[in-house]
């Protein structure tokens, strides 16, 4: 199934989302970019843990080695 | 319509590798797995030819300057081969590439072009079983920021009577600027990736000319390679070499949404309006050098504008013909196609960050200020070309997109079940599905196949030719009651014939 935009909500806790509700309350317009910017990069924070473990070993050996044939 | 798109093959470690053997152990790899009654159908050429220009001549074949290359390919057994699915999977140029089976909507190319991601993924998955192969890598990509590109190319069938100077006129201004939608993302600026710094597009540093008929030099933004596989009084193909690969399913939706409804327009003659830029090919790299989106372009009627605002122009043009011409009989997915293209360039407009769920080049970009910011990483740190080429693995695994997808980061299309079933089976509703099922149900019997044939060896004195060149014909609709009361090869050739 197409995955809808969750938000990132299953990554919070209940005292974040508290946190969040009364934000919410108080915030309106412009603010609401600034609020989704935040919680963009709490999101890309956690994903940079992943992507550290599954990047190749020896990135500079690894992209200098990356060297391709002539294409369209 | 069509895609046909090259990846990028590499053996870590190995930098010395013949990469037009590495491509053929990928393809061969898959396809004698493939064909489980051991006979491979080849391809047929009897109807290619593409020298040929849509502006009416012939070039001359240039010899191919590459020392690396064997004097004759035929040496090296380059695979080529047809699936069930339809498409073709082969080498071409030292990548392998994946051409998908003739569709008829934007959906449907997201299916196959995401299918054919999947056939590689496996395909590198059963080289290594091969006793002494090296792991080899494949990357959905363009460039290995080393001066070299590799294409995905677009093919849409189109009617004749189009005025080829119109789509010159109408597509240019299109294609500079549909890449703030459409680009896949890359680490480093100019053919050789010498600059440092993020660019919105992987291919647009390479294209240096207006109109021409080339695809490897002097790559132009309208390609005019007139092959329709099809009949050339009632089709032209037109060749879009211009896009990058896209791993996002919306990025490709919307590519091929968008230009076929600027393709309509033109073909119809709807567009008044003339968006002409002043010097297209410098706006184009300078539209990519810039992911703020501020940089203006100059029209040749003075007026200026940012790459969205153009894309917004062609965006009401389409919302208005659309409604003209289908009014509340729109189907379902052009609506979707014209909303969703209108909801991406108003948030582009804002704050291109808020389509990082659905665009390459903002989910890519915002990883890598992700690392900027944490790391203190500079524009030439091999860890942010890492992240930009790990980004296009086609490793679930490993594959940076697709470590996205499954946190449930991006918005998709498809269902994982749906891909798996097209990595086998045909669109229902073009000749691919005449094609397809030959081959499924008659493997041992098809000698060879194209675009616009099926060729059978029914072990009599001739081989059976059977034309495919009507692309909406051989659906299911045509042929399936047929294939389903044809046992064998000999009686569909039989039965078709009128025996």
């Amino acid at each position: 199934m197409a995955q809808r935009d969750t938000g990132g909500g299953q990554q919070r806790t209940g005292r974040r989302d508290d946190e969040t509700a009364e934000a919410e309350v108080e915030e309106s317009g412009a603010s609401d970019l600034k609020e989704r910017h935040e919680k963009l990069s709490e999101d890309v924070d956690s994903l940079l843990d992943e992507i550290d473990d599954v990047l190749e070993e020896n990135a500079e050996e690894f992209v200098k080695g990356y060297v391709q044939k002539g294409g369209q | 319509m069509g895609t046909e798109t090259e990846y990028g093959v590499s053996v870590p470690g190995q930098p010395n590798t013949n990469q037009m053997l590495a491509s053929s152990l990928v393809v061969n790899s898959y396809a004698n797995r493939a064909a489980t009654g051991g006979s491979r159908a080849r391809w047929d050429f009897e109807e290619e030819s593409p020298l040929r220009d849509a502006r009416g001549f012939e070039l001359p074949r240039e010899p191919v300057v590459d020392p690396g290359a064997p004097a004759n390919e035929d040496d090296l057994g380059l695979a080529n081969v047809i699936l069930t699915n339809g498409a073709r999977f082969y080498v071409d140029h030292a990548h392998p590439e994946f051409s998908t089976p003739e569709v008829t909507n934007p959906r449907d190319i997201v299916l196959w072009d995401k299918a054919g991601e999947r056939v590689m993924a496996e395909a590198a998955r059963r080289a290594l079983t091969v006793p002494g192969t090296m792991p080899v890598h494949l990357y959905k990509n363009n460039t290995d920021n080393k001066g070299v590109s590799y294409g995905c190319h677009e093919n849409y069938l189109m009617a004749r009577a189009t005025p080829f100077g119109e789509i010159v006129r109408h597509l240019t201004p299109f294609f500079v600027s549909r890449q703030v939608i459409c680009g896949a993302g890359r680490v480093g600026i100019g053919v050789d990736g010498r600059e440092s710094g993020f660019q919105i597009s992987q291919r647009s540093d390479f294209f240096e000319v207006e109109v021409g008929l080339e695809t490897t030099l002097k790559r132009p933004i309208i390609n005019t390679r007139d092959e329709p596989h099809a009949d050339p009084e009632k089709y032209r193909r037109l060749h879009v070499i211009i896009g990058d690969a896209n791993m996002s399913e919306i990025a490709t939706y919307l590519k091929v949404g968008m230009t076929s409804l600027v393709l309509a327009m033109i073909e119809e003659g709807w567009l008044q309006v003339d968006l002409s830029v002043d010097a297209p090919v410098a706006t184009l790299r300078a539209i990519s050098h810039d992911p703020s989106l501020r940089y203006l372009l100059t029209l040749r009627d003075g007026r200026k504008m940012t790459a969205v605002q153009l894309q917004m122009e062609y965006f009401e043009q389409a919302r208005k013909f659309v409604e003209d011409r289908l009014g509340t009989d729109v189907d379902p997915q052009t609506a979707d196609v014209l909303s969703r293209w209108e909801s991406v360039l108003g948030r582009l407009e804002v704050d291109p960050m808020t389509c990082s769920r659905e665009l390459d080049w903002v989910a890519k970009l915002s990883i890598l200020e992700g690392y900027r910011s944490r790391d203190a990483l500079a524009w030439d740190s091999p860890r942010l070309q890492l992240v930009d080429l790990q980004y296009h693995d086609v490793r679930p695994e490993k594959g940076l997109y697709n470590r996205l997808v499954a946190r449930g980061r991006f918005d998709l299309l498809l269902s994982e079940e749906e891909v798996t079933r097209a990595m086998t089976e045909p669109p229902e509703d073009t000749r691919a599905y005449f094609r397809g099922r030959c081959l499924e149900l008659y493997p041992q019997q098809v000698a060879a196949a194209s675009w616009d044939s099926v060729i059978f060896d029914i072990g009599r004195d001739s081989l059976q030719r059977v034309p495919t060149l009507e692309p909406l014909r051989g659906t299911k609709a045509h042929v399936g009651e047929l294939l389903a009361r044809c046992p064998t090869a000999a009686d569909l050739v039989d039965a078709l014939s009128g025996n």
